[in-house]
């Protein structure tokens, strides 16, 4: 508004004054027009031609060169410079807040003002391609000092090197000046135009905590494209630990691709690269062994990507770092992960025992997981996690739950035979059934081992299995119930997990049965079958020979293997000339139930009554014989006794 | 010669075979059928493992039928060639003096042994055989009736349930079963205190193996027959020769190994029965 007021003041001033344009240009329009200024001769001439076309056009000259006594000469006793922000005074205030602006005040002979950029009596709309400050113009116009070789890239702190130069070769440079794509990003499009600030200034546009917002004016979908590795909002809220955009698009180098080297390695290995380099702090080395670093998985990655925060003004660029390496800058998914973990729960409650990344993974020599060097190959995991969680470690202290020696048992298991004895890297590993990293107890529902989701972890290598057993009446899916379902683990154990077609696992399942189907089992146990495999022997029926393993049915679902269709064929698997009858047979009889099994029941008493019967009356007779037959024993003696001496009186006399 | 050294010959030479043939199969079925039926102890898996587990044990067991069915079979044949030899007809032998069967003289004979027991009268003069022996034997015709039947439709269940229902099998099941405990049971104690281990006989009578038994100890354990042979005048008849002392030692050493045997079991069952039952 006020500008509008004012152009219109000064439209409307030569009707007031008697001082107009062409009054001026009488004498300046002449190129050979000189005057002093103080001491100097310097030209007075201005193009007449070029001012009226110029933005300012329409002007009087009076209107910004105030303080003019036109009727004499010289005009004025001093000379007064022109001030653009009579009018432009939103911009002159950026202006004086900016580095330009700063040095100007200072009196910095190389801080460029307005007419350094704008020009003066030929400044013409920012729009028009022959402004000075037209996109394709303002590379060079910034150049003019910043650039190798000037007074300003030479005496002054610019942090940049080649800036120009390596504009020119990045993308934005080569849209703009190959292509001519006025769109394009030139300097001020970053820097802004009249409020440049250094990046270390937090208000600066390309200030760490901005710098996404500023490549976002343009790029503004980047976010969705950087997803994959830096969650959306994660750029505005965790502006500290995530990279900025110029970790890895180096500023004025923008490529199309992503950097090989990150710039500012080499200012790091210049201290870094010393094997004997300690830390002030504790003393810890601090030493960066580079070319691990640069085998390894993050050969690509610069330093300052993870080490963020760092200050390239500052003679030790990492002394502004405050915070710890953050993983989860690029691997966020991972990172909501190990927070929900028990792993990430310790940490969070800054637990001195609670693994972090670098535990599992290390630092600088991180290798993929498929490399058999890698502390996280398949075949290295087991010792990994054994670290904390064997025996009388770490972890194994403070775990109260039902599992003992989980990493011996494991070893000792199918799994842990598969990996370690036959080298077979897709065997289950620790991470393969609790994750690598939402490893969480089996009763939170979230965790990969709670009974409603253990199906789902065996299944990604069972799958076939798992489409069995969701199936089953054992499964969630189709038993809702409040008891406790069976799932995997239950039958198979966790870690001691056995072949299946070894003697003492066909043997331990029947109590695995049996601990919920108690009575069921115990009546088993009471026919052919139960106490024969109670001898401790395989080959006859066990629960799952008749009701199936991971498919168990109800004997009422026609499918079962015990229906009413089906019985005779699962009992002709072992009998093979079962009949309908002989499946009659009952599997579960127990003669202690007279409610259910009456006959038996009675069968049972009755042959026990004659049992009972028969000892009591043999019994009572054989113990009331007893005192005769030692009295009986006594007389037969004596009678011997006499038949000897009788006999041996007849032989002697016949002797 | 004296009494002493004078033998009456008690049993026939087919009789002592059956009969060791008979401890032969019957502790061999009761040791391989009580690893089943007790499975729940300790000493049930260890005897099923040292049987060469439970299939080899199970073939032991039907061999051990086997053998049995046919000692069984032989006496049965056996009563008729000495019905025909010895007496021409089922009458006269099975009413005569030395018959099996339970008669008159056998009621008085338990009445008096309950009286002398009891110390009211004198030891009855007990014939060839003894009521308690009669009983023994029918207790095997009762054995054999009951455990072999059952015994056979366990060994062919899928046969017989062609004529009767499933359950029927969990019932011969435990007929089988609890009769077999009953014949092991009675067997190892009874039979064994009765005429074996009676104090008069201990520590072990090998009349059974031998088939002799000393004269003067017949005359006072069967007063009744002793007399019957002097009256008829046929005791010279009965008169053998003692087996050498090798064979008597060979006959003691198998009575006591069928003694120990006995004896285990029925020291397992007790302990199954009374700590470990289920």
């Amino acid at each position: 508004m006020k500008k509008i007021f004012l152009l219109l003041f000064y439209i409307y001033l030569p009707l007031i004054s008697a001082q107009t344009k062409e009054d001026c240009l009488m004498c300046h329009d002449d190129p050979d027009f000189k005057g002093k200024v103080g001491t100097k001769t310097v030209s007075l001439y201005v193009n007449g031609k070029t001012f009226s076309s110029s933005v300012h056009g329409t002007l009087n000259c009076i209107a910004c060169h105030t303080n003019i006594d036109a009727e004499n000469i010289p005009h004025r006793e001093e000379y007064t410079k022109v001030d653009c922000g009579k009018c432009h005074d939103d911009i002159q205030k950026l202006y004086v807040e900016c580095l330009h602006g700063k040095a100007h005040a200072k009196g910095d002979p190389l801080a460029p003002n307005c007419q350094d950029c704008h020009g003066n009596h030929d400044i013409l709309p920012v729009k028009d391609h022959n402004s000075a400050v037209a996109p394709m113009k303002i590379p060079f116009l910034c150049g003019r000092c910043h650039r190798e070789g000037t007074p300003v890239q030479l005496q002054r702190h610019i942090p940049e090197d080649r800036i120009l130069e390596n504009y020119t070769e990045s993308i934005h440079g080569e849209a703009l000046l190959l292509k001519g794509l006025v769109v394009a990003p030139t300097c001020i499009s970053c820097h802004s135009a009249h409020r440049i600030l250094p990046h270390t200034d937090p208000r600066s546009t390309i200030s760490r905590n901005n710098i996404a917002a500023t490549c976002t004016q343009c790029h503004a979908e980047i976010e969705t494209v950087h997803r994959k590795i830096i969650r959306g909002e994660l750029w505005e809220k965790q502006s500290h630990v995530l990279p900025a955009c110029v970790d890895c698009h180096q500023p004025h180098e923008i490529r199309k691709v992503y950097y090989d080297y990150g710039m500012a390695d080499r200012d790091c290995l210049s201290c870094h690269d010393n094997p004997n380099i300690k830390s002030s702090v504790d003393g810890r080395s601090l030493f960066v062994n580079y070319s691990e670093l640069k085998s390894s998985r993050h050969e690509n990655i610069a330093c300052s990507q993870c080490h963020s925060e760092v200050n390239v003004s500052k003679h030790r660029p990492c002394e502004t770092i405050l915070h710890k390496v953050d993983c989860t800058s690029c691997h966020a998914e991972i990172g909501v992960q190990y927070a929900k973990s028990t792993h990430g729960t310790l940490h969070a409650n800054n637990d001195i025992n609670a693994p972090t990344c670098e535990e599992c993974h290390g630092t600088h020599g991180i290798l993929g997981k498929l490399n058999p060097q890698s502390k996280t190959f398949a075949t290295n995991i087991p010792s990994l996690c054994a670290k904390c969680h064997r025996e009388g470690e770490k972890a194994a202290v403070r775990y109260n739950g039902p599992e003992k020696d989980i990493i011996k048992h494991y070893t000792e298991s199918i799994h842990g035979k598969g990996l370690i004895k036959s080298g077979l890297t897709v065997t289950a590993t620790c991470t393969d059934c609790h994750t690598a990293h939402m490893e969480l107890p089996h009763d939170n529902p979230e965790s990969s081992i709670n009974p409603n989701n253990i199906a789902e972890t065996c299944g990604k290598c069972h799958h076939g299995i798992e489409e069995q057993f969701v199936k089953s009446i054992h499964s969630p899916l189709i038993s809702k119930t409040d008891k406790e379902l069976p799932g995997c683990a239950d039958c198979h154990s966790a870690h001691t997990i056995k072949r299946t077609d070894a003697e003492g696992f066909k043997l331990s399942i029947m109590d695995q049965c049996g601990r919920c189907h108690r009575k069921i089992a115990e009546t088993y146990f009471d026919t052919y079958h139960g106490k024969v495999s109670q001898l401790g022997y395989t080959k006859t029926a066990k629960c799952y020979d008749c009701h199936g393993a991971h498919d168990i049915l109800p004997p009422t679902d026609p499918n079962s293997r015990l229906s009413r269709q089906n019985v005779v064929n699962t009992c002709k698997t072992c009998h093979p000339s079962a009949n309908k009858q002989f499946a009659g047979y009952l599997t579960h009889a127990t003669h202690h139930d007279p409610v259910k099994y009456p006959i038996l029941f009675w069968v049972f008493w009755g042959m026990t009554g004659l049992l009972i019967g028969t000892f009591f009356i043999a019994g009572m007779h054989t113990l009331l014989w007893l005192p005769r037959s030692l009295q009986w024993r006594k007389k037969l003696k004596e009678l011997n006794n006499e038949e000897e001496d009788s006999g041996n009186e007849s032989e002697g006399k016949t002797e | 010669m004296s009494l002493k050294q004078r033998y009456v010959l008690r049993f026939t030479r087919l009789n002592r075979i059956l009969h060791i043939l008979m401890i032969i199969s019957f502790i061999t079925l009761s040791l391989t059928g009580m690893t089943l039926k007790f499975s729940y102890t300790v000493w049930a898996r260890f005897l099923s493992r040292l049987f060469g587990g439970f299939e080899s044990a199970g073939y032991l067991h039907r061999f051990a039928a086997t053998v049995m069915i046919i000692v069984f079979i032989t006496h049965l044949v056996d009563l008729f060639r000495v019905k025909k030899k010895e007496f021409g007809s089922w009458l006269k032998m099975l009413s005569g003096k030395n018959s099996m069967l339970f008669n008159k003289k056998d009621w008085n004979d338990f009445k008096g042994s309950l009286k002398w027991f009891i110390g009211k009268g004198t030891r009855p003069e007990y014939g060839r055989w003894t009521y308690w022996e009669k009983f023994d034997y029918f207790a095997v015709f009762w054995g054999m009736f009951v455990i072999g039947s059952t015994g056979m439709t366990l060994w062919f269940p899928e046969f017989f349930t062609n004529f009767i229902p499933g359950w029927m099998i969990n019932v011969a099941t435990i007929i089988h079963s609890d009769e077999a405990l009953l014949a092991t049971g009675f067997i190892f104690t009874i039979h064994f205190f009765n005429t074996h281990l009676r104090p008069e006989k201990f520590p072990m009578d090998i009349v059974i193996f031998s088939g002799r038994v000393q004269l003067d100890e017949f005359r006072l354990d069967r007063p009744d027959e002793y007399n019957e042979m002097i009256g008829k005048g046929e005791l010279e008849k009965n008169i053998v020769e003692q087996y050498p002392p090798i064979v008597l030692r060979g006959m003691k050493i198998f009575g006591w190994t069928a003694l120990t045997i006995g004896f285990s079991i029925v020291i397992w069952i007790i302990y199954a029965m009374i700590f470990a039952y289920r």
